[in-house]
């Protein structure tokens, strides 16, 4: 970056420009083309959201917040989020683990398969669990038997959510643990540490912006997943709804002020993950050059 | 052999069972399931089902909407990543961030943001409604959302391959007597296809599974505006799984041969690069 910024100063100063470097007037341009489309596409959408929330006022806003149907879409948000990101960390921890630490075969392929809910449609995330646990599913006799619900209740909407965030963590860490290779821990082993000890007091360290990244990532979409838990929730206002349900509901049934004062909430916190996401990559990509550095020395 | 029976470090079964057990439980055999449930169909009542007209409408729209999606973000997105890495202006880090915003915000706040803007009395619909061009509740909408949606893909896939760009390779062009366009569009280019073709794919994979962000803008009217996962979750309300799943087929089938097509194009151009 800093090459860029001493070479523009050069061109300013210099009436003929580098071979490699476009004309002034191309480059206005270019910005300018780029700017204009990520203002229309990313900047507008952003701004209108909260523009919409706010239209009959900060109180109409909060009004919306005090409905119980409203908090208790946003607690089961919380439960749904609570429990898929945990359970996806944990995973994705012992994929990376298994993958970049050993060398067995069929890796790839495993691999792939991590990766395999990204390529598959949410309705379609959904669509799997109904057949599963559905009326007309293969558990459904002993599901009723025994008066537990799977779909159009919490557990249909925890798995929806788990599905669809479910390669984040792993394929976060396993690039990054590939790169820091095995000798540490293995230094770690051959001075006596135990496996856990090796694991909590070396890994860990190493891989903690990694995780955290891919933490952040996996719990902004359980909190924003709309298709997949549309399918298996069945809606039902005050038990089923997570905050993008209830969001639908709302502008479906004309309560647009109140549809997007929800949304505001969600696109704070898709702003929050931004802004944690950019400090991370900083923090990440120091971690990545140490872990390059000691490899060459 | 003796390498595998003795392995420094500890976890391997642990990690490696673990990870398949739950690999299999979430994702593999609720997967299967759908193809379990297409073979109770017989090859008939399948084809019947995924040839309807309302179907091969529904395909040509998330097919041709998200292609046309994919193919104006490879456009914009190469200028956005050229702009981000070449050159240094006001906010820069500001518009590199933004960049990611729609994979942080969520698919529904996308899909009602982008109607009310698009809608006649919006922002942007009020501009365009004099022009007599209608984008909510039209074909124009549904190509607008996917293009939201995918606009991340390319940039940063483009953006780490031109910020390792070797100077000496422009430099040997322009030496060579090529101007700045030339060697854009000869040297460049060519370099960036792989990352485009990827990108590419994984915007138009995304678009065609999409369904918060398009549901609200479309209008879902039956063989005009209607994608296939709407058309799947229509089946579902209605009871009928069946129908659901043989569409999910389709488009799992669909998916798939796209991932596969790219990663074989990939696969060819490294062995030929590795020739050359």
């Amino acid at each position: 970056m800093g090459d860029t910024t001493t070479f523009l100063r050069a061109t300013r100063r210099e009436p003929h420009r580098r071979a490699t470097a476009e004309s002034p007037w191309v480059r206005r341009l270019l910005i300018t083309g780029a700017l204009l489309f990520l203002g229309i596409f990313l900047v507008m959408p952003l701004v209108s959201v909260f523009a919409e929330a706010l239209s009959k006022g900060l109180g109409y806003c909060f009004h919306t917040f005090r409905d119980p149907l409203t908090l208790s879409a946003i607690k089961l948000t919380f439960i749904a989020a609570g429990i898929s990101v945990p359970l996806n960390c944990v995973f994705g921890v012992a994929a990376a683990w298994a993958i970049t630490k050993f060398d067995f075969r069929g890796k790839n392929i495993l691999i792939t398969l991590i990766d395999l809910p990204f390529s598959v449609s949410p309705v379609i995330a959904g669509l799997i669990y109904v057949l599963l646990f559905g009326a007309p599913g293969p558990f459904w006799t002993w599901l009723s038997d025994h008066n537990v619900k799977i779909i159009f209740a919490v557990p249909g909407i925890v798995l929806a959510t788990t599905f669809v965030t479910f390669p984040f963590v792993a394929r976060e860490l396993i690039p990054l643990m590939q790169a820091q290779g095995r000798t540490e821990e293995e230094a770690a082993r051959v001075l006596g540490a135990s496996g856990w000890q090796t694991f909590w007091r070396v890994t860990l360290p190493n891989i903690k912006w990694g995780l955290l990244y891919g933490v952040i990532l996996c719990n902004a979409r359980a909190m924003g997943e709309f298709g997949a838990v549309s399918v298996v929730s069945g809606h039902i206002r005050g038990l089923t709804n997570t905050i993008p349900l209830h969001i639908e509901i709302l502008y479906n049934d004309y309560n647009t002020t109140g549809a997007f004062a929800v949304a505001s909430l969600l696109a704070f916190l898709g702003l929050v993950t931004l802004v944690l996401k950019t400090w991370i990559e900083r923090k990440k990509s120091a971690a990545l050059r140490a872990a390059e550095m000691d490899l060459i020395a | 052999m003796a390498s595998k029976s003795f392995r420094v470090l500890p976890g391997f079964r642990l990690t490696l069972g673990y990870t398949l057990l739950y690999l299999s439980l979430i994702v593999l055999i609720p997967l299967a399931g759908v193809f379990v449930k297409t073979s109770t169909l017989s090859w008939e009542q399948f084809w019947h089902i995924i040839t309807a007209p309302r179907a091969l409408a529904s395909y040509r729209l998330s097919f041709g909407a998200s292609f046309l999606a994919a193919f104006v973000n490879v456009f914009f997105g190469i200028m956005v990543a050229w702009v981000l890495v070449r050159y240094e202006f006001f906010g820069k880090k500001v518009v590199d961030a933004l960049v990611d915003m729609p994979f942080a915000l969520p698919t529904a706040v996308a899909g009602i943001t982008l109607t009310a803007l698009y809608a006649p009395h919006g922002w942007i619909g009020q501009l365009l409604a004099p022009l007599g061009v209608k984008v909510a509740f039209t074909q124009l909408g549904v190509f607008i959302a996917l293009t939201f949606i995918g606009l991340p893909f390319i940039v940063r896939t483009v953006q780490p391959v031109l910020e390792d760009f070797d100077p000496e390779i422009e430099e040997a062009a322009a030496s060579l007597g090529a101007n700045r366009w030339q060697t854009f569009w000869r040297v460049i280019l060519p370099m960036l296809s792989p990352a485009l073709l990827t990108g590419f794919s994984l915007a138009f994979a995304r678009a065609l599974g999409e369904y918060g962000s398009v549901v609200f803008i479309a209008g879902n009217m039956p063989m005009k505006t209607e994608i296939t996962p709407l058309l799947i979750i229509t089946k579902l309300e209605q009871f009928d799984y069946a129908g659901a799943t043989a569409l999910a087929v389709v488009m799992l089938v669909g998916s798939f041969a796209i991932l596969l097509a790219v990663n074989l194009l990939q696969w060819r151009s490294s062995r030929h690069q590795a020739q050359v």
